[in-house]
This record gives structure tokens, sequence and C-alpha cells, in this order.
């Protein structure tokens, strides 16, 4: 909401600068956007008014003027604007004047003839972002007065940007409130003289949703004129409202919304059929909506009708049927309470947001419609004329929200804001803020006024008090508070452990949306069943990944097309997979790699990655949490199916899958290199085993080597498997150091060079225990997988 | 006779000149002192001469073997000095070539970010927990005393999946989760992503939150502004004027945002500031009683303060970084600068 500072002033006016001001009232929660002059700086621009007009002999577009500004020769100005005639009332830039953009008048000749001065538009003198034509002043503007005295420029616009539970200070008496009770002084609410009843026509009202209408007034003003001028103190406060000026009857309703608050809506009354009923809109019944929109109402809105149709959306936006016009002449004048849960989110709904529903669904002072269409019909009839008529209201006082008084302990003061009060203080504060105010024994008894929706509870009065008395002036303490020693979870494996060994392995750590392209997420996990966000920002933004790495490949090929030709990436977080309806949420730990193994440099020869430098990662993970894990070669859609693997605990849990991209989803995806990935479940892997102590051997160990032929097809892990079932305790380690291929090993057949680890815990091992071994473990591998010792 | 010994020792010298490399030498040192060697000759036929003379004659002889014996030794240390020259010289190194070995990469800013805020929390007993990312509304926004017709849920543009399951908007729901789990004292802090559906300049529709609380029998606002302008010192590693400012939450009552001193211009006011001088980093208040009640802890009781701060916002503040959505591009450009 924006509001002009001289405006406020009027109602109350504290020895403070405008800064001060700001500051105060920021610091009081009502947060200050912005302070701005009410009008650029300009000099020397005066009323003047336009005695006659002749073409210019030289130009079609151009008049010569005569403009009297108050001294005795009227001045000769050239203009080309279209609505320059006589007796027009315009300001005029005289010689020397400085218009906003330092744009200075000087004498000068157009064409040949003399102008000494500048009529003005509205955009010249920056009171407007554009015109149409010269400013218009009103016909009683007297001539030769400055136009910033004329208009009081000398003012600022303060914009305001109010929380939603402080409806209260939407209005000029609201925010004058607060001034009031900060700066503790009184202000001037709004006094006038209602105007005097001249006839005794009653358009009659029903409300059928007292619920939602717990209160409705009327009144019929016969005989306005709707062409009258606005006066221009009431067109420069709406102007610094932002609010444009349509006329004298909609001025007058948005000035009362701006000075009290209470959003009105005045109908053509003769355009209105019968009575007027408050009720629930038809489901399928149209309305035409002053801004032109048609919307089809069902039960759930609320509208103001006659007797044939739906006029208004109530509390939200009048209906194009029945506005007022130019040549309305008889006006309904509403003035409503809507309770804020009828109006919350309705507007929405309908794509709208007025200053009405703003007000609405926020909270209007269910006291002040009486007063709001009194002062109302005043200000028309002052300005518009008419013959005012007798008030009908329908009330449902039980309908109207409560205001339960709210008790404030004295203890709580202290134990809450950390202060202690004088209770004459307190009582202050409370009174300011225009609350009933009794005091007890041990606290008082506090009743909210019906423009307060945010006082409910004690909490809520201890922040009025904090708020007024200032948060800035509240204690600050030291951090006291009761501690226990935080437990040191050895047998969890930090995140941050991991996440800082995949640093130092050289993977970024990047963090994308959580949300992605339907159609990657399709393509990358064609068997994983996805949650759809219902109101997505995007397509590209619009399904939970059920896997992180869709976000790895999009950040891989951003960065390959911008000559990243090594990119290794990991990202923790969330994916949210759909099973059986229900959603389940897993933390993983995911990487991608893909480029050179080493970064280029001049030493080593590089190499491509492969899916054996992955798991070479993996397994220093693996290393972190003592963990030992197994391979196993596994189908995934989106990887290769020679070059992928499940990763699974002993027990036979899957941890997780690695592998390289499948060669099609690559082509696909438009990268130009093998890509690997991973993905690991957090909650496996976290699991740490905490390290028991075993005795070390005093006994020498042995190395064993030998060379296996086996069959292609055999993995070996399975050779490994094999010797480690055999239970030879003393084999404490076996070693892969070669698998070959080529000349001396027949085709469909490779060469496993590995060697045993030997050592006793009791005992040095002799040269025949270790053949022994070395012969049984030999058998074992024979029969079972058809090895043999490679000559 | 003796001539001949001389003329050997001269020949012995000369040869030691002569010899190239230790080999060479070695073969000298056989040839004048090996058993076979002209020495060893002279020292045979030393028998044949009357014991007088032997000894005369033996004596000159192991002089000029010695003074052989001698060189030898000095040409030896001088070619194995020179040999360990010519290695030291050849293996020398170009040192200002690049070390070999991988390139080690970095944390995204906004971890690193949100690291520092847990380690200064927990070194005084926060927990930090998390919690799921698709909340149901009771726990977004029903148990935070945020009602269905609220215009406050207006305030949060909300990612719906269903009519009551939402993605997270806050990471205050963790608050409620915790509240739920355990009862106080509680000191907790929630680090964790959000989402708002919002995407412009300043607004990324996914973005990072630290929600902190803590509830005990006696905590007031003053413990509130004390811890976080603790926090806010450590943070930034040095004083900074913070202001407390009135403002709304449906689930803090009293609620404030703070403010701290524009950490760009100090205070004098700029574009980032927007002129102010202040910046707005995190809001916080007083748990409201209607919170208290939804996860059954008594208000009357216990008391706490809860805080929520923009993760990006604070990275944004402390390491200079103009624009919001270059932390969700991933450019490696960006994020290398983070090591």
């Amino acid at each position: 909401m924006q509001i002009s500072e001289a405006w406020l002033r009027e109602l109350v006016n504290p020895p403070i600068s405008t800064e001060e001001l700001v500051e105060q009232l920021t610091m009081a929660g009502l947060e200050i956007d912005s302070v701005e002059p009410a009008a650029s700086e300009f000099s020397k621009v005066i009323v003047g008014e336009v005695t006659a007009v002749e073409q210019h002999s030289n130009a079609d577009k151009l008049k010569v003027c005569k403009v009297s500004v108050g001294e005795s020769e009227p001045l000769q100005i050239v203009c080309g604007a279209s609505n320059v005639r006589v007796g027009l009332k315009t300001p005029v830039a005289m010689i020397g004047a400085v218009l906003p953009g330092n744009f200075k008048i000087k004498k000068t000749k157009l064409r040949a003839e003399l102008s000494l001065g500048m009529l003005c538009s509205e955009k010249e003198l920056g009171l407007a972002k554009k015109a149409d034509g010269l400013m218009e002043l009103s016909n009683n503007a007297p001539v030769g007065t400055d136009m910033r005295e004329y208009l009081a420029l000398d003012d600022n616009i303060i914009e305001l940007d109010l929380t939603p539970n402080r409806a209260d200070c939407l209005s000029v008496e609201g925010i004058a409130r607060e001034i009031g009770v900060l700066n503790k002084m009184n202000w001037k609410p709004v006094t006038f003289d209602k105007a005097e009843i001249s006839h005794d026509t009653v358009i009659e009202v029903k409300v059928e949703d007292k619920e939602a209408c717990p209160r409705y007034l009327g009144r019929l003003i016969k005989n306005v004129n709707a062409n009258a001028e606005t006066p221009l103190w009431m067109q420069e406060k709406l102007r610094r409202s932002g609010v444009r000026s349509l006329g004298p009857l909609i001025d007058v309703t948005n000035y009362i919304l701006l000075e009290l608050g209470q959003p009105l809506h005045a109908f053509d009354a003769d355009k209105l059929t019968g009575s007027i009923t408050v009720r629930k809109g038809q489901k399928g019944e149209k309305l035409d909506l002053l801004n032109d929109q048609s919307i089809i109402l069902d039960s759930s809105a609320l509208v103001i009708a006659d007797d044939k149709q739906a006029l208004a959306l109530a509390g939200i936006m009048g209906g194009k049927n029945t506005s007022i016009t130019d040549a309305s002449k008889n006006i309904f004048l509403e003035c409503a309470f809507f309770t804020p849960i009828t109006i919350a989110g309705k507007a929405r709904q309908f794509g709208l947001h007025t200053d009405s529903s703003h007000r609405f669904e926020r909270g209007v002072d269910f006291t002040l419609q009486q007063r709001a269409i009194e002062r109302a019909t005043q200000l028309i009839v002052d300005i518009a004329g008419g013959a005012v008529g007798p008030i009908s209201e329908v009330i449902a006082t039980e309908a109207l929200p409560l205001r339960p008084a709210v008790m404030l302990r004295r203890s709580r003061i202290e134990r809450v804001l950390g202060i202690t009060m004088a209770n004459k203080d307190i009582s202050q504060i409370f009174t300011g803020l225009g609350m009933g105010v009794e005091e007890q024994e041990d606290g008082w008894c506090i009743k909210p006024p019906g423009y307060r929706f945010d006082i409910a509870i004690e909490a809520d009065l201890l922040e009025e008090v904090g708020r007024i008395y200032g948060y800035n002036n509240l204690p600050n303490n030291s951090l006291l508070m009761r501690s226990a020693l935080a437990h040191s979870e050895e047998a969890v494996l930090p995140l941050a452990r991991v996440e800082d060994l995949l640093v130092d392995k050289g993977y970024q750590e990047v963090i994308t949306y959580s949300f992605i392209d339907e159609k990657i997420q399709k393509i990358i996990a064609p068997n994983d069943k996805f949650i759809s966000i219902k109101n997505p920002i995007s397509s590209e933004l619009s399904v939970m990944r059920t896997t992180l790495w869709c976000g790895l490949l999009n950040v891989a090929l951003y960065n390959t097309k911008r000559q990243q030709n090594r990119v290794r990436l990991f990202e923790t977080g969330l994916r949210f997979i759909n099973k059986k309806e229900q959603i389940v949420q897993q933390r993983m730990i995911s990487g991608l790699l893909l480029g050179t193994a080493l970064a280029e440099q001049w030493s080593e020869k590089n190499r491509e990655v492969d899916f054996f430098d992955m798991k070479g990662d993996l397994s220093a993970i693996f290393h972190l949490n003592n963990c030992d894990v197994q391979y196993k070669k596994t189908l995934h859609p989106a990887l290769h199916p020679g070059q992928s693997a499940e990763i699974l605990t002993k027990q036979g849990e899957i941890i997780g899958v690695v592998g390289m991209l499948h060669p099609t989803l690559e082509k696909q995806l438009d990268f130009d290199t093998p890509v690997f990935l991973f993905e690991l479940d957090q909650a496996l892997i976290f699991e740490k085993q905490i390290p028991t102590f075993k005795t070390l051997s005093k006994f020498p160990s042995v190395r064993r080597d030998m060379a296996l032929i086996v069959e292609e097809k055999i993995a070996v892990s399975e050779i490994t498997d094999c010797i480690n079932q055999g239970n030879e305790k003393i084999i404490k380690d076996i070693l892969i150091f070669d698998v070959y291929r080529g000349d001396g090993v027949d085709e469909g057949y490779k060469s496993v060079a590995l060697s045993l680890l030997l050592q006793d815990d009791k005992e040095t091992l002799t040269d025949s225990e270790i053949d022994a071994i070395f012969v049984r473990v030999l058998e074992t591998i024979k029969s079972k997988i058809n090895a043999k010792l490679r000559d | 006779m003796s001539t001949n010994f001389e003329e050997i020792l001269v020949q012995g010298i000369q040869a030691l000149a002569e010899a190239k490399d230790l080999n060479q030498l070695e073969q000298v040192r056989v040839s004048y002192l090996g058993k076979k060697s002209e020495f060893a000759l002279q020292m045979k036929q030393l028998g044949k001469l009357d014991p007088d003379q032997r000894r005369v004659v033996g004596q000159a002889i192991n002089k000029a073997k010695g003074e052989f014996q001698q060189k030898l030794e000095i040409a030896k240390v001088t070619m194995q000095q020179a040999a360990l020259d010519a290695r030291l010289a050849s293996e020398s190194v170009d040192i200002t070539l690049p070390g070999r070995g991988q390139s080690v990469a970095g944390l995204h800013p906004v971890t690193i970010t949100l690291r520092r805020i847990s380690k200064i929390f927990s070194s005084v007993g926060f927990k930090v927990l998390e919690g799921p990312e698709i909340e149901d509304d009771y726990h977004n926004f029903g148990a935070l005393n945020i009602p269905l017709h609220h215009p406050a849920r207006a305030m949060h543009d909300t990612f719906y999946f269903d009519a009551h399951t939402v993605l997270r908007t806050h990471t205050s729901p963790v608050q409620i989760r915790a509240m739920e789990a355990e009862k106080p004292p509680l000191k907790v802090i929630a680090p964790g992503r959000v989402y708002r559906c919002d995407s412009d300049v300043t607004h990324t529709p996914m973005f990072h939150q630290v929600e902190g609380f803590l509830v005990d029998t006696d905590v007031s606002f003053a413990d509130l502004k004390g811890v976080v302008y603790e926090f806010l010192r450590a943070f930034f590693e040095k004083e900074i004027p913070i202001r407390f400012r009135p403002s709304y939450f449906p689930f803090t009552e009293p609620s404030a945002e703070v403010d701290i001193e524009c950490v760009m211009c100090d205070g004098k006011g700029c574009r980032v500031c927007g002129h102010t001088g202040w910046l707005e980093v995190m809001g916080s208040g007083m748990i409201h009683p209607e919170v208290f009640k939804s996860v059954a802890i008594n208000s009357d009781e216990f008391t706490g303060f809860a805080f929520g701060m923009g993760v990006e916002r604070l990275a944004m503040l402390r390491y200079g970084i103009n624009d919001l959505r270059i932390f969700f591009d991933n450019d490696l450009k960006f994020l290398e600068q983070f090591h």
C-alpha cells in the first residue's frame, strides 16, 4: 500500500523527520519499501490560462497561444498539444524553469514565432508515466499560483509492505493510530457532518448467507452528477496512493478505502431489478466483471444479486452491467462486512487480486460500516450532489467476529520478553492501540478492537508490548542454556567424510533441482514410477527425480558443451519413488565420471576413464565404513549391459548401482565420450563397522603366486570365492595382479595371475605345509571351475 | 732394479690419470696392485736379493706402492665425486613444471555454507536433523498454525502433488517432526532443500534453508536475540550491526525479521540492500502457543524460539556472489572457485 506522508500528518503530526518516521514504522513492524517524493523536482511552473489560440502560419501541428499567468501581459507560447484551447487552465513552465530530468526552459523561436515558456503535460512534470496532452487543471485554479504550492507537491509517497496480520494498517487512519502510539501522542480520527436524509426510497436488502456477510448496509442516493469534478485535493491524495481518478463516485469509494480501510461499492441503481440479495453463486451462473473478465460461478462464490442476476463478486469486484458510468444518475451504495474466510482464496481462484479482496481476506473492522457509509455519502453529496435516502442495514450479530478479552500475565512479560515494565506503560501501549484495558492483580485483561484480527492469545499481546517497546531495546542474552554432552556416534559414517573423500578424488559437488524433465526421467529410468507436480514451473521441472543421475547428466552436458572434457561430479540428496501409492523419499549419493583418467598434464601417458576407475573410487568409500561389498553383474536400463553392477552388502541388501551409461543413451543425450555413473543409498553406506582388534601374528608371512587358465566366462570373483570357501585359515589375503589374454592362452580362455598371502598365528609355515595348501587350493578350483595352472 | 719400480710408479700414475671412469680405475688398480701386478712381481723378486739390500729395496718398493695407492685413492674419490656430480646434474628437473597427480575438486558453496552454519550451532549443542521434502500439508502448514485459507499460504507459492501433499515450502515442518518425536529440552537445527513455485532473477524454485529452534523451560526473546546475534557474528567473523524488526509469521509470536547492516556497502546504501543499508537475513520469533498445542507441549511450562534463514542469501553475502541462479547452473568454472 502506498500513502501520502502529508495525508498521514493531517491525522497525526509528530515532530520527527520523514526519515525518523519511516524508521519508526519499520521498526514497529510496518515495513517501508520505499519513500519517493510526490513529484519530481521542478521549479518555476505556475498555473496559467490560455486566452487565445491561433494556427501557426508555418507549421500545421503548432498553435500560437496567448497565456495569462497573472501578469499584466499574457505570454506568447507555441504549443503542439491537441487539447490546447481557449479557457484551458494548464501548468506553464516559465523562462528559467527547470523540469524533471534537468530540462531547462529558455526563450526560443519555433519556426519564426517567439515562444516564452512551455505548456506542460503531467508527464513533463513527472506526475504521471504517460500523458495524452496538456494537464487540465480545474476551472477555479488560481492563475499565477506556483504549481508545487497549488498541488501541495512537497510531500512524500510512502510505500508499505504490510504483513498479512496487520490489516488494521491498510488505511491512513490505521497507520496514524500506530504513529500515535509510537510517539505517545493522540491522533485525530476523521470527523465529518452526516448528510441529511432527503428521501425515503429504500432498496430492499436480503442476506441469505449470514455467516459470510454478517453486516450489509446499503443506501440509495438519487440525482447525483456523475460528471462533477473530483476536487484536486482528493485527486492528488488518490494519485499519491497510486489510484487513478475515475470520476467522483468511484473516487469517493476509493478514497474511503484508503482513508478508513473500508471497501465500498456503488451500483447504478437504474440498472437494478427489484431487491438486493447477498447469496451463494449458482452453478453455471455467468458474471461479467468490471475488468471485462467473464466468470462462471459456482456455489462456493458469494455474490451480490438482484432479482434477475448476479451483479458483483462480493468483496472482490463489481459487475460490468450495473457499474457506474458518466450517465449514472441514481446510485446504490453498498458498505458491507464479509468475513475473511469467505473471501480468502476466492479472488485468486478467479485470477483476481483487488484492493477490496486484499482487505476483506485479511479482515476489515466489522464495526466500521455505519461510519464509512456516512462518510462516503457526505463526500458524494459534497462533490456530486444528490438526495440521500435512509440506510437499509441487515445484521447477524451472532455471525460477527468475536473479540473475547485476552489475559496478559505480568510474569509472562519477563519470561518471554526478558524485561519488566511499569504498569502505566503497559496500559498506555494498549490504550494507544485502541484496546480496552482492565488492570488486574497479576496482569491485564485486554479487549481487542474490531479492526484487530490478530489478537487472540497472550502471545499476541506480548508481541504488541515488544513491538511498541522496540525489539532493539529488548536485552540480548548470551547463550546460557542447559547442555548435555553430544554423542559421538562411531557406528555412523558422516556424510561429510564421504563427500570429502570424493572431493579429494576430484569429484566436484553439484546441487541440481529435485524436479526434472519428464522426458529425461523416462529415458534414464523407464521402470521407475515417478511423481508429478500438479503445478510445475515448466515442463523441464515437472516430475520428481527417481535417480540423481538425471541432474548429473544435465550438468555434465552443460559443462562438456563449455569445453570441459574431464568431468567428475557428485550430488547428495533425496530421490522420490512412487511405491504402491506410497511416496518413498530416499537419501542417495551419486556420481558421474567422464573424460581422461588424469587431469591433462605433461608427464604420464593419459587414458580415458573406465569402469574400474569408478569402482576404485567406490572401494575407497567402502573402505571408510569398513564394509565388505559384492558386485553382482546386473541389467539396468540406463547402463551398458556388459559394464554394470549392483553393489550388495554381505547380507544381500542392495546398496547401489555402478556402470557405464548405455551407448544408445550416450548418443541420444549427445555425449561424445563414455560416461560412468554410480548411485548409492546413504542409509546403507553410513552404517559403519566399528573395528575390533585382532592379535597380530608374530610369524612371517609367505607370498605364493599362481597363474591360472580359466574360461573367459568365469569371473575373477568366482576364483576368489572358490578359494575363500575352502576356509583355509592361514590364507590371509588374495591379490589379483594380472589378467592376460593372447599368445600362449587359447581363444576363449584367459590367464589370471594371483598371489596368496599365507600366515599362521601360531608358528612359522614350513614348505611342505605351504605346498599342501597350494595343492588343495588348486584341486578345489580345478574341480569347481575347471581352472588349471598355466605352464 | 731401482729405476724399474720408479718407472712402474710413473707409469702407474700415468695410467691413473688416463683412467676415464671407475671401471678403468679398477683395472689400473688390478694391474699395479693385484697379485700379478708389476709391484707384486717386484716384491717377488726381492727374495733374490741379500737381506740388507732386500730391506732397503723392499722399503722403497713399499714407499712407491704407498704413493701409488694414495694417488689411486685420490683419483677414486675425485672420480666418485665427478660421477655423483654428473648424476646429480643429469637428474636435475625443471621444478617449475606442474606437479603430477589428480586435481582436487570442491564442495558446492551452498554445502560449504551449510556446513559452517551447522558447525557453529553444533558447537553449542544443537542437534542437526533432516526431514522429508515431500510433506503433507499438516506438517507444512496446519501444525504451524497456517490453516487452509490463511493469507499466509499465499505468501508461499506452493508446489502441489495433490490437495494434501506438497513440496515443503520451508524447513519449519522439521520443527514439528522433532517435537513430535522428542520432548523438551530441545536444541535443533534443520538444514535442507525447500521449494517455492517462483522463478525469476531473484527466485529459484528450489533453494536451501536452515531452521533452528530451542525449547526449554525459560527461553525468552532475549535468548533468541543473543543466539542470533552470536551466530551472525560467528558466521561473518566480525562484529556486525543487527536489528530485530517486528514481523509476522503464523508459527511465531512475537515474530521478528533480522536485518544485518549491509555487508556490501557497510550500511551506506547500495543496490544489494536497496539503498536501505540493511539486509534481511532471517525470520525468527517465539514459538507460537498453537504450534506447541499441535505437538502436545504445554506452553505454560515451556517456551521456545525458532529462526529460519536462507542459505543461498548468506552464501551470496559471504562470498560476494551477485546472481542467485548461478548456484544451480553448476558451471564448473563457478564451482571451482570454492575450493
